[in-house]
């Protein structure tokens, strides 16, 4: 049993909580002056030094906006719909490791005892007391079924999403609404589905217990990159971030499902994004990129606060690092039309996951070497791109037969011809 | 008119090749482009403390210019007034003061008014003006507490001459000080 004070728990919550939000308000300064400077501009710079304090002033803003709930709305799910998006969002990070953490020991098998050992009780006694002297950076730690609790979330944060469209008694609010949900749905498949094989090799839902084995045997990107890829893809479509941002198409739906939010009830839609990117880069960093570990190098140092803070800084880092990265995407690609969202997510992402689980199933069966894994991986994403473009059309000249041709087709014109 | 059917050209979209549809070069090439820029020098200009310069030609507010003499250049002949599109140019004219008319000089115009919230900053009225008297400086920052103030009366124009051309930014434009042809007295 992991131990359970309330007093330490509420502090770490507390600690947690407000260091999310923090660097969420900085993920909005990230945000702009990242853009800012790849348009060759400045960016924010007026309130404090360099513009540090911008994100206070964009949070008071938000306080001190008028409210405006018009009368057109279910103001009953009006209100309650960024309460439960900003709640589903907050809550994953109960079970989110941000530092240093040790996996509960496993069960001992209860054996005869042999003359010279310690008999098995006794032995798991002692390793559960070595376990409850350390301190875990989670706010739950042992939590088996782990990640499981994070994806149940996540497909809560469609209710968020649905409830303030469908309130809003607005064309363009249930539009986005629909396309997010659609979005958010289809993509909780390949999020799944990519880390699946994580699961398996590891034996364990625990992020604890997946730091643990990462230490021992290597990160999980240098035997399933592909996995990585699909899994990143997929959490930027489920935070809606460009280049999958479709819900919130100010070109064609206003702002999306939060267009009847104002104020404070605007800014948590907002900060809800934003918490998704930092919970989803945490699970990254967890599954795929070792945890705290960097090279072994946190290992050296012998002072275990000192040690535990430098592994904070670890993985806070790479969290921060991948965010980082996720704003540099949003600037450089454009958006992905609807129906080629759609097509990734069914036909390349899904398809790509199940044959990496199916890969992982035959290397844990036959007991290969997880090296394996690597070859399958680059195999599967040079084959797809090698069976995409050999079979894929285009829209003036599709590969399957078109029902219905342009209208205007002038006589001698095939659409498709050739 | 419809198009007609010849002359509409059929473009098909290219095929993407394997290095395209695999995606990913794709994204590193315009990773590489915009990362760049993150690093080039900004262009951006921070205006309140650093003031652009505006080139010569910029159409700012009026001014009223002088003569060698310090007197009011302006002859009142109401071409300016007459060419402007906004109307916002209001003239009174006055027979000249005894000694200015040794200078050949008739009329003088006692009150000049340019409204500058009407004014459309065309420059209609520089170009209209035979004696040169009237330019659209460089003053790009204008700005008032009230209508009242943003109408600008000969005295507060004449002062507009005078610290531009003090400060150095409109040197003045006429052609070597004489009158133009308007201002010559009938024969």
């Amino acid at each position: 049993m992991p131990p359970f004070d309330p007093y330490i728990t509420a502090l770490v919550i507390v600690g947690l909580i407000g260091g999310v939000l923090g660097v969420c308000g900085y993920l909005t300064l990230g945000e702009r002056k990242i853009s800012a400077w790849m348009q060759d501009r400045v960016g924010p710079n007026r309130v404090g030094p360099g513009g540090l304090l911008q994100p206070l002033a964009d949070g008071g803003k938000f306080f001190l906006k008028e409210e405006v709930i018009p009368d057109h709305v279910d103001t009953w799910f009006y209100l309650l719909a960024p309460a439960v998006a900003v709640g589903t969002a907050l809550m994953a990070l109960a079970i989110v490791p941000f530092g240093a953490t040790t996996p509960a020991p496993n069960p001992v098998p209860v054996t005869a005892d042999v003359p010279g050992q310690h008999p098995p009780v006794v032995t798991f006694e002692r390793q559960q007391t070595e376990y409850r002297e350390k301190f875990n950076f989670v706010l739950a730690p042992g939590l088996d079924i782990g990640v499981l609790y994070i994806f149940a979330l996540g497909s809560l944060a469609v209710y968020g999403v649905i409830l303030a469209g469908w309130s809003a008694n607005n064309k363009y609010s249930l539009l986005g609404a629909l396309r997010s949900s659609a979005q958010i749905i289809s993509y909780e498949i390949p999020l799944g589905l990519s880390v699946l094989g994580v699961f398996l090799i590891v034996g364990s839902l625990n992020p604890e217990k997946i730091i643990a084995w990462q230490l021992t045997n290597g990160w999980f990107v240098l035997f399933m990159p592909l996995a990585l890829l699909l899994f990143m893809a997929s959490t930027y479509a489920e935070s809606s971030r460009l280049p999958f941002d479709l819900p919130e198409a100010e070109q064609e739906l206003v702002g999306g499902y939060h267009t009847e939010y104002s104020s404070l009830k605007l800014g948590l839609m907002l900060l809800t994004e934003y918490v998704h990117l930092v919970t989803a880069s945490f699970m990254v960093a967890v599954l795929f990129l070792g945890g705290w570990s960097l090279f072994g190098l946190e290992s050296f140092i012998e002072s275990p606060v000192l040690g535990a803070i430098v592994k904070l800084l670890v993985l806070t880092g790479k969290m921060v690092a991948l965010c980082i990265f996720a704003q540099l995407v949003r600037w450089t690609i454009p958006r992905f039309r609807f129906d080629q969202l759609m097509n990734l997510a069914w036909k390349v992402m899904i398809p790509l996951a199940l044959l990496n689980f199916v890969a992982v199933m035959f290397v844990k069966q036959f007991g290969f070497y997880l090296i394996v894994l690597t070859g399958v991986n680059v195999l599967l994403f040079f084959g797809a791109g090698l069976l995409g473009a050999r079979t894929a059309g285009t829209i003036t000249n599709p590969k399957r037969k078109v029902a219905k041709l342009p209208p205007g087709l002038p006589t001698g014109v095939t659409y498709a011809g050739r | 008119m419809p198009i007609a059917e010849a002359d509409v050209t059929w473009v098909e979209e290219t095929k993407l090749d394997l290095w395209e549809q695999l995606y990913i070069p794709a994204l590193i090439d315009g990773l590489k482009t915009t990362i760049g820029h993150m690093f080039q020098r900004k262009v951006t200009e921070q205006y309140p403390e650093q003031e652009p310069k505006m080139p010569a030609n910029y159409r700012g507010v009026h001014r009223l210019n002088r003569d060698e003499a310090g007197r009011v250049r302006c002859v009142a002949c109401y071409m300016c007034a007459t060419a402007c599109p906004a109307h916002c140019i209001d003239i009174v004219a006055a027979p000249a003061p005894l000694e200015w008319q040794k200078d050949g000089r008739e009329k003088y115009p006692e009150t000049f008014v340019i409204d500058e919230l009407r004014c459309i900053y065309c420059g209609m009225c520089e170009e209209a003006c035979p004696v040169d008297a009237i330019e659209l400086t460089t003053l790009y920052d204008l700005t008032g507490l009230s209508r009242e103030q943003m109408i600008f009366d000969k005295e507060k124009l004449l002062s507009v001459f005078d610290t531009t051309t003090k400060a150095g930014t409109d040197p003045v434009r006429t052609r070597g000080g004489r009158l133009g042809p308007a201002s010559e007295a009938p024969k």
